[in-house]
């Protein structure tokens, strides 16, 4: 099946949305990420949206899943690049994504990270597709 | 007026199907970015309902025209379980009992026009009408 690369960054794993999300993808993303987060101890996390033409209440729903099982697992998760108009509906729809830190782009979110854990992203080289090393 | 055109839904891959259809005929139709999004997660929202809860079904499409005025409207059917209380369904913070809510209020919001039949052992169809 079709799946989501996350990349690791140091002490952060680093995910871009660019695939049309359906809900299989989006399951399949959220069971990635807490394995991930869990067997590589990382302590954050970012969710670079900016390609998604909506987020609709599944697909917000699974974003608010992923940040709650990072805190349980002792990382933090920030969301970026959300569109204006995907923003103006989401509020609209009536979810507020409660508990997701978000940031306006990329630069943003990572330096919100290394804010929230100052030992985050040392070594900005050492970029693995975990997806290639580990399978 | 207006032309006709139906998409099966039956697995997650054509609520995505119905989501590009959906965004083709708004921008057709000459909304904003803004009322294509708003229209498309309305679509997204009813066309999972119609997969989760109804078992499958179709998602109609069709090209209103009303004046100078066009729009798009989509019509959703299945023929599920149902609801029992479709008053209670389209409160706010009404949960289905796998606790995750039919999102009818939300999807409402994000159009001009939202039409619900539905009665239980015999299905539901939902039309929602947004025009530019």
């Amino acid at each position: 099946m079709e799946r989501i690369p996350i990349l690791k960054m140091g002490d952060c794993l680093l995910v871009t949305i660019q695939v049309e999300m359906h809900d299989r993808i989006a399951m399949a993303l959220q069971d990635d990420l807490t394995d991930k987060i869990s067997k590589l101890g990382v302590r954050g996390v970012l969710i670079d949206i900016s390609a998604l033409e909506i987020v609709d209440s599944f697909i917000g729903r699974m974003l608010a899943n992923i940040a709650s099982m990072a805190r349980v697992l002792d990382a933090n998760v920030v969301v970026t690049g959300m569109q204006p108009a995907v923003a103006i509906t989401l509020v609209e729809l009536g979810l507020s994504l409660a508990g997701v830190r978000t940031a306006l782009n990329v630069e943003r979110g990572m330096a919100l990270l290394r804010a929230m854990n100052p030992s985050l992203v040392e070594d900005l080289d050492d970029v693995d597709e975990l997806d290639d090393v580990e399978r | 007026m207006s032309s006709v055109d139906l998409i099966e839904i039956r697995v997650s891959e054509d609520v995505v199907r119905v989501r590009h259809r959906t965004r083709e005929l708004a921008v057709q139709a000459g909304m904003s970015l803004i009322d294509q999004t708003k229209l498309v997660t309305a679509a997204s929202e009813l066309a999972r309902n119609t997969l989760e809860y109804g078992g499958g079904g179709t998602a109609r499409f069709e090209r209103p025209v009303s004046g100078l005025k066009k729009g798009v409207r989509i019509t959703f059917e299945d023929s599920g379980p149902g609801i029992a209380d479709v008053a209670q369904a389209m409160q706010d913070g009404f949960t289905s009992g796998s606790g995750m809510g039919l999102g009818l209020p939300g999807a409402k919001r994000l159009v001009n026009e939202f039409d619900i039949q539905s009665k239980p052992g015999q299905g539901t169809r939902v039309t929602i009408t947004r025009w530019k």
